[in-house]
């Protein structure tokens, strides 16, 4: 019982990490409509500009500081560069240009950092702590308090601020939002860099566990599931749907994983998003779409 | 005057969208080879009643009868001989008019995967056939010289030119034209008209059209149908429509809201 | 969320401002496409040609295949190995990508995955099955590849739009799991490497690079006519129809599911026959871990580049991703005076293939292809202006 514990809270875990990077990816779609498959390279462009601040000798906060200006810089001018020439573009165009941006960021990542594995230190351990019957380090628990942090902040400004709900509404209908006189080119920017800041917390905290490296990018495609299952319309969805998968594929590894030589990790949460999408086409928490003819 | 069978009966259709009334036990019938209108200010449930018959929404309560069967989904329509346009245009947007046309008559196709794939005999042969008859109705349409362009850059009037063809091809017994000549030039108008009167006199089909023209319904419809706030109005030739006081009434309020 | 990339190439307007706009009188056209064809001498139809003309077409035709075949005698050893095996094996593989997401609209990134399972069935199927041909192995193998395919596609019966990409991904992932953990597919090698098979067609040995790009050429040139024919008939209009709007397909009388499971399947063979050709006739081995993720966008880059939806679109990808790296190399050692370190190169290869994706999809949609069809009518404009 206890083991099946562990390995529950061990999938929660890692549902946190997860939902911490599909937050990114929703703060976009509301935004623009699309499904930012270059999410994954801005976690990893973000984390290797972190990582290489602090080899450099800068201190935590600076370091912290500095990668997050570069963000903001390079959100803004995806933005601008790519998304704002694709404002009529059907959502399958779009993503397809989210794919080839992925691709420009993971060359240029790769060429300005270097390919080697980074380790990054935060000053919080990721040792188990002791006394706890469960495997539970500070590190899991410092990313599951940020998480909650992130996601409290951004569920009050979508609510509260006007950025916010300037979002829902632009999410909702992008042209009825321009009649309105919004701003649209600024709430894109808004909402990119927001999911810059996003990327480097999801950056931060997982190369604090795994340590910084190209892998990165591809773990976080399981971010799709994650938003399939929870919805990609609510956060609290998100929030369902990282910790589902997180501790649903962790379960299937441990408990089918042995009768099949192990490895199920790499497709499950994928296989799962799909039976979801045949049961439930709009996620647990997701809104349900008409269409009118 | 001899009894004509009718083609299409609606009975006691009623709809809603979200506790909004769409249309309210609407019944009626249209006989073989007529020409029925349905009118009404906007709101008034046109659309939904020819989206009910076209099987892409389906009513709370009533059925749809054609030819005295029961019509439910939107595929079955093509094989029953019922083809429709849209308000909104439903083209095929990255083909060419050719190919929207022809896809129009492609449900009768025969020849099988393989001989397709290999052009042999009588895929070779549908195709052919396939590409004189839509040839002929684009000549009909006056769209001739557009075979070949791609349906999405054209102007809006051939646009609705195209769609026409495409329903026309199959020679339906029943075409469903919603809102045929909206947005188009006095021209354009008067060119429309002239092909639908074509298409109702040379292939007998029997015709359903939702129309705002008022002047156009008067001229082309032997039936017509007033649905106002979902509920049907009146329904008769159009002399005796055009001087129901209940429609004068619906058409002036309409104006005054 | 009804048209897809080509349609919305092609129409360049804003759909929901057309479908309000009443009154409009005219698209926005993309400044750089000549609108329509109006103008210009008309092509007539192959039925109404001269006879003349249609043998005049037959000759060309009879004098491209002979070209194509003797195209070994004429090239080094290099170029036909290492350039253009791969291009046939990958235009391929762009054919069958093409017809899934570019005729039938149905997202998928799975086109490694159905290239490995062709690969392995090809494989298993010459491995365990005595003395039979070669070809029918690889049809075999496009076969299993097919019914992959298919049932990965099933879900697209009940899903629509961007959320169906998940099935793909669950497919790649899948597959390379699939034939890593279970040695029996591999015939029980290590980490699950297949070698080829001795490559023998009818009694003639085709192990040289020349006999590699028969191989390859005799599999793609007839399997390329055969997808043409069925893009330019019934399936492929119903294909494109899906595509475009899916509900008027089905008032139209298109058997949407049908159609979408065919494409499914079809392009499924395609990607399978070239995972064979990729595996035997280019790498000569291969392993699952070299059909993954990054080969399925490989694929879908080429066919964006090339051109959504058109036949010849993939052999320009495929042409552009195989020749590009080859040039920087060369490029790159006469710069830098000596070999550059490939890490290098090939990130920079990311970045131009990302750059390259995204200015195909703002500026010209529908590809090179496009492009150089455009280039041409601006020429034949100009040729047939007024004295």
């Amino acid at each position: 019982m206890i083991f099946f514990l562990e390995v529950l809270i061990g999938g929660l875990l890692a549902g946190v990490m997860y939902t911490m990077v599909a937050l990114g990816f929703v703060l976009i779609y509301k935004a623009s409509g699309v499904f930012n498959f270059a999410q994954g390279s801005m976690v990893l462009f973000a984390a290797l500009t972190l990582v290489t601040l602090l080899e450099h000798g800068l201190p935590l906060l600076l370091a912290f500081g500095a990668a997050l200006l570069v963000m903001l810089v390079l959100a803004v001018a995806i933005e601008r560069a790519v998304l704002r020439q694709l404002v009529n573009a059907p959502p399958m165009a779009l993503f397809l240009a989210t794919l080839g941006l992925a691709f420009v960021l993971e060359g240029l990542a790769q060429l300005v950092y270097g390919t080697q594995v980074h380790g990054l230190e935060i000053g919080i351990s990721d040792a188990p702590i002791r006394g706890l019957p469960l495997e539970v380090s500070k590190l899991d628990l410092f990313a599951g308090a940020v998480a909650a942090a992130l996601v409290t902040v951004l569920g009050v400004l979508f609510q509260k601020t006007r950025s916010g709900v300037g979002l829902r509404a632009v999410a909702d209908d992008p042209i009825a939002a321009l009649a309105v006189g919004l701003d649209l080119p600024r709430l894109w920017a808004i909402a990119w860099a927001g999911a810059g800041v996003v990327a480097l917390v999801a950056g931060l905290l997982w190369g604090a566990r795994v340590g910084v490296q190209f892998s990165l990018s591809l773990v976080v495609l399981k971010a799709l599931p994650v938003l399939i299952i929870g919805g990609f319309s609510s956060i609290g969805g998100v929030i369902a749907g990282g910790l589902l998968v997180g501790a649903s594929e962790k379960l299937a590894e441990v408990y089918v994983g042995p009768l099949v030589g192990g490895g199920i990790e790499s497709w499950f949460p994928y296989v799962l998003a799909v039976g979801f999408l045949l049961v439930r086409p709009t996620g647990l928490l997701g809104e349900r779409l008409m269409e009118r003819v | 005057m001899t009894e004509r069978a009718a083609l299409l009966e609606i009975e006691d259709v009623s709809l809603a969208f979200d506790g909004v009334r769409a249309l309210d036990h609407v019944t009626f019938r249209v006989d073989r080879g007529e020409v029925c209108a349905i009118i009404g200010p906007n709101g008034a449930g046109k659309s939904s009643m020819v989206n009910v018959i076209s099987g892409l929404y389906k009513p709370a309560s009533g059925r749809v009868r054609f030819q005295g069967r029961e019509l439910r989904r939107a595929r079955e329509l093509s094989g029953l001989g019922i083809a429709r346009t849209f308000q909104n245009l439903a083209l095929f947007r990255g083909m060419t008019v050719l190919e929207n046309v022809e896809l129009g008559r492609d449900f009768r196709g025969r020849a099988s995967f393989f001989e397709q794939a290999f052009r042999l005999g009588r895929a070779a042969r549908e195709e052919r056939r396939s590409r004189e008859e839509a040839d002929q109705i684009l000549a009909l349409l006056g769209i001739a010289a557009h075979r070949d362009d791609i349906v999405g850059r054209l102007p809006y009037g051939l646009q609705k030119r195209v769609e026409l063809a495409r329903a026309l091809a199959p020679r339906p017994k029943l075409l469903l034209l919603d809102e045929p000549m909206a947005g188009m030039t006095f021209d354009e108008k008067r060119d429309m008209c002239r092909f639908i009167v074509e298409a109702h006199e040379t292939l007998g089909t029997t015709l359903v059209l939702i129309e705002h023209d008022l002047a156009v319904v008067m001229d082309l419809s032997d039936h017509v149908i007033v649905l106002d706030r979902g509920r049907k109005l009146a329904d008769g030739p159009p002399d005796a429509v055009r001087r129901d006081p209940e429609v004068i009434r619906a058409y002036v309020g309409s104006f005054a809201d | 969320m009804s048209s897809d990339v080509t349609a919305w190439a092609s129409s360049d307007a804003d759909e929901a401002a057309s479908a309000r706009n009443a009154t409009g009188q005219g698209q926005a056209v993309r400044k750089d496409d000549p609108p329509t064809r109006e103008g210009l001498p008309r092509q007539p139809a192959l039925a109404r040609r001269s006879l003349a003309l249609r043998i005049a077409s037959v000759v060309a035709a009879l004098a491209a295949a002979v070209g194509l075949l003797t195209v070994p005698l004429l090239v080094t050893d290099y170029v036909l190995s290492a350039i253009l095996v791969p291009v046939l094996a990958l235009a391929l593989a762009g054919i069958g990508q093409n017809l899934i997401t570019g005729y039938a609209g149905q997202l998928s990134v799975g086109s490694a995955a159905f290239m490995s399972v062709g690969a392995f069935a090809t494989y298993d199927v010459h491995l365990h099955v005595p003395g039979i041909p070669l070809i029918a192995s690889f049809a075999a193998g496009g076969l299993v590849a097919a019914l992959v395919g298919l049932i990965f596609g099933l879900p697209s019966l009940r899903i629509r739009g961007f959320y169906l990409v998940v099935s793909t991904l669950a497919a790649q992932f899948f597959v390379v799991w699939l034939f890593t953990k279970v040695p029996w597919f591999s015939n029980y090698s290590a980490s699950g490497v297949i070698t080829a098979p001795k490559l023998v067609v009818a009694n003639v040995d085709l192990s040289s690079p020349g006999g590699h790009y028969w191989l390859s050429l005799l599999v793609v040139a007839p399997l390329t006519v055969l997808a043409r024919n069925l893009v330019r008939g019934r399936v492929g209009r119903g294909w494109m129809a899906v595509r475009d709007m899916e509900t008027a397909a089905a008032v139209v009388g298109v058997r949407t599911g049908r159609a979408k499971l065919l494409a499914f399947a079809v392009g499924s063979f395609y990607c399978g026959i070239a995972g064979a050709l990729w595996a035997f006739a280019y790498l000569g081995t291969v392993e699952p871990h070299g059909l993954d993720l990054d080969r399925s966008f490989q694929v879908l880059f080429i066919v964006i580049l090339g051109g959504l939806g058109s036949i010849a679109g993939p052999f320009v990808g495929a042409a552009f991703v195989i020749l590009l790296p080859v040039a920087f190399d060369q490029i790159g050692s006469a710069i830098a005076g000596g070999s550059v370190d490939p890490g290098v190169l090939q990130n920079i290869e990311k970045i131009l293939f990302g750059s390259l994706v995204i200015f195909i999809l703002v500026k010209q949609p529908a590809g090179m292809v496009r492009i150089v069809e455009n280039a041409w009518i601006r020429v034949a404009r100009w040729r047939a202006r007024p004295a």
